[in-house]
């Protein structure tokens, strides 16, 4: 197997080549880990991170058990790409800390995370916003205030650990039963080493006004993220999560693999945002599944920028009758990045409806992979699922590929699937540039323009950042 | 006052030259225009001086007050004053044409300036006021679905907003009925002035009837064969281009 080193070195050049500005992420800041689990993976890596976080024997059992699973499991390479042979597990640090409690007020936080806050270019609006923000540095949430309005509805809004702690009976319940351990090679990884990630259970009726929102980025060399979220919508509840990602640049390989689960009881509604930026060297192994009750409705909107490979398919488990499940993705592939990603909805009952529509940019060398699972069982009746991907190319070697497996059986269901390759044509730039914008900017505006049907179901906040990703993207993408 | 000069162009595709040493110079208050069969390089000389990719310049220089603008990029033409109303415009699917007049406004701006939203609203209103072009026009994507009259307002919109020097409006009239032809040419008249050059190409004469041009000229070949007032174009209209080609074989 190549040296990871040497290879994360080559896919950080090839981009510099290509002039891609990725100096919004690229900057780092002293840290200090008064707990650091090391390199490598062992049972003992596994013991230290369960002492350093003081958890109940059955948790601790739990992550070994994964721990095994993961050894066991082989990696997804017979169907996905082989660029996953290149993570090197004995080079990545499992765990770090800052030793920091949860910080209660923005006060209280240090002054270093909040310049981090700000090169990051958080708008002056969320910042505001940032008295109900969780956000994580490193592996610990470094903030993590409820607004009180949303405390005083009974909403518990804390990162995974104090979750464990403190509300053990909510989380045992539910956790690891969206996507179990063996689900796939990284969701026992995760699984075994998980750290970090948020904690939300909404009591039934509430219904929670302002998105609880997330930034979660890598600030270690080596050092793997490995959060784990749990999100509980009680009978009729509703809430909306907001997760944004922008990683510094790294000179070796970084592995993020996180596990989301989200449980919608009978007529309840969760809707999770991610808008993700993350540097070239990244591997992005992510499970997101969500389960919807009678009624209930799970929305996913998913942002992927960046990245080296990103594999991530959100997906619903239409549980109950007439459940409705939705995913809307946007993914863009620069140069040397490989977007792999879609959606996964599994009917198992009577009425419900899925909504699947994925749109794709591939800049360059870019690759974009849609992957869809669709599944209706025969003795189903009532079901619906839509499914809409469409194909945006930059450059006549830029790539794009769509695997749709829609398996229907019976007659009593409803099925539509509709695909689209485009590409920005010279013709269209010259026009645009011959109003006076640059060639970064025509192809900014053509790309913008492409997804903005999708991005108009964005809150305000998030579809400014997601124009200004992609502003930045393009400007680094032309010659 | 503005100048812009095209002196002895040459322009070629791929191999094949189109433009074979064509001189116009155009002042700001003027309205040149430029007649001719098809064919005969009237949309490459209007690309090749917006700095289309497609065409190479062989030979001669263009001029825009007195400096050549052939080494400068498509945009930065474009913000040097040279606007081109194109004879097919691009659709740019999902962008409203609000929101592009907007970038194209900004872009316009010298570093460092800040668009003022409410300011560039209120222009904007104002010139579709002057075109008669309904407020609801803008929010539609960008030439997405137009007719062929849409497409050429939405060109003479952006013509109004960006207020070029000079302006080459590329067979503004092809695929236009006789209505949709009033309200472009009323349009074009609107911006008319001292402080913009026009260069209006077309086959037809009947154009002409609506933009009254100072001065017409002819092009056969790649270059301008005959200059005169509008009576030539109404010679052209009666004898056709054949008689140009008869002319030019006595000559």
């Amino acid at each position: 197997m190549p040296d990871t080193d040497t290879l994360a070195t080559e896919a950080t050049t090839g981009n510099a080549v290509a002039g891609i500005d990725q100096s919004a992420g690229n900057f780092k800041y002293e840290e200090k880990h008064d707990f650091d689990a090391g390199t490598g993976l062992t049972a003992r890596t596994v013991d230290y991170i369960s002492s350093v976080k003081k958890e109940a024997p059955w948790i601790h059992d739990f992550r070994q058990q994964a721990l095994k699973t993961f050894f066991a499991k082989p990696l997804p390479t017979h169907w996905a790409t082989r660029d996953l042979e290149n993570i090197n597990f004995d080079k990545i640090r499992y765990y770090l800390s800052n030793g920091q409690k949860p910080k209660r007020t923005w006060e209280e936080v240090p002054d270093d995370i909040k310049r981090t806050f700000e090169r990051l270019g958080i708008p002056e609006q969320e910042r505001k916003f940032l008295a109900g923000v969780e956000a994580q540095f490193d592996s610990e949430a470094a903030y993590s205030n409820i607004k009180e309005a949303v405390s005083k509805q009974g909403v518990i809004f804390v990162n995974s650990t104090e979750g464990l702690r403190e509300h053990p009976e909510i989380f045992r319940k539910w956790f690891g039963k969206v996507i179990p351990t063996g689900d796939n090679k990284f969701s026992a990884l995760n699984s075994a080493v998980f750290s970090g990630g948020s904690f939300i259970y909404v009591p039934p009726g509430v219904k929670v006004s302002h998105p609880l929102q997330a930034y979660f980025r890598i600030n270690a060399e080596n050092f793997g993220q490995f959060e784990r979220t749990l999100i509980i919508a009680d009978e009729g509840a509703e809430v909306t999560y907001m997760e944004g990602c922008t990683a510094p640049k790294f000179t070796t390989t970084t592995l993020h693999s996180a596990v989301v689960e989200l449980v919608a009881l009978k007529g309840a509604k969760i809707q999770y945002i991610t808008v993700q930026n993350w540097s070239s060297n990244v591997f992005n192994l992510v499970t997101k599944r969500g389960l919807a009750h009678e009624e209930a409705e799970i929305k996913w909107i998913d942002c992927n920028i960046g990245s080296r490979l990103t594999m991530k398919y959100p997906g619903v488990v239409l549980k109950g009758r007439k459940a409705r499940g939705e995913v809307v993705s946007i993914a863009l592939a620069n140069d040397g990045q490989h977007q792999d990603t879609g959606a996964k909805m599994i009917h198992a009952a009577d009425e419900t409806t899925s909504n699947i529509v994925a749109k794709s940019i591939s800049v360059g060398q870019g690759r974009s992979t849609y992957r869809g699972v669709v599944h209706i069982p025969a003795h189903l009746k009532g079901c619906k699922n839509n499914t809409e991907c469409d194909a945006l190319l930059i450059n006549a070697n830029s790539r794009t590929d769509t695997y749709p497996a829609i398996t229907i059986r019976g007659s009593a269901n409803n099925v539509q699937h509709e695909a689209s390759v485009s590409k920005v044509s010279e013709e269209q730039i010259f026009y645009m540039r011959q109003r006076g914008l640059t060639e970064g900017q025509a192809m900014s505006l053509s790309v913008n323009g492409f997804i903005n049907d999708l991005t108009r179901q964005f809150p305000m906040e998030y579809s400014v950042e997601l124009k200004r990703l992609i502003d930045l993207e393009m400007e680094g993408s032309v010659g | 006052m503005s100048s812009l000069e095209i002196k002895d162009l040459h322009v070629s595709i791929g191999e094949k030259e189109i433009i074979k040493g064509f001189s116009l110079t155009i002042g700001t208050g003027e309205v040149h225009a430029l007649m001719g069969p098809n064919g005969t390089g009237k949309s490459t000389l209007s690309k090749a001086i917006a700095g289309h990719p497609d065409y190479t310049i062989t030979g001669g220089d263009v001029l825009l007050d007195g400096k050549s603008i052939l080494a400068m990029e498509p945009d930065e033409r474009s913000r040097a004053g040279v606007f081109l109303a194109f004879q097919y415009p691009s659709e740019i699917p999902g962008v409203s044409i609000a929101n592009f007049l907007r970038a194209a406004v900004q872009a316009h701006m010298g570093e460092g300036e800040e668009l003022d939203a409410t300011a560039y609203y209120k222009r904007l209103y104002q010139k579709m006021d002057l075109l008669k072009i309904d407020r609801k026009f803008t929010s539609r994507a960008v030439n997405e679905g137009f007719s062929g009259g849409e497409k050429k307002r939405c060109e003479i919109l952006q013509m109004a907003m960006l207020e070029p020097k000079f302006a080459l409006l590329d067979e503004t009239d092809s695929g236009l009925d006789i209505d949709a032809l009033r309200i472009v040419s009323d349009g074009v008249n609107q911006l008319r002035g001292a402080n913009l050059g026009v260069l209006v190409i077309t086959h037809y004469q009947r154009l002409l009837d609506y933009i009254v041009p100072d001065r017409v000229h002819v092009m056969w070949d790649g270059r301008i064969v005959k200059s005169g007032d509008k009576s030539i174009a109404l010679e052209l209209e009666a004898k056709g281009y054949d008689w140009v080609k008869q002319e030019l074989a006595r000559a």
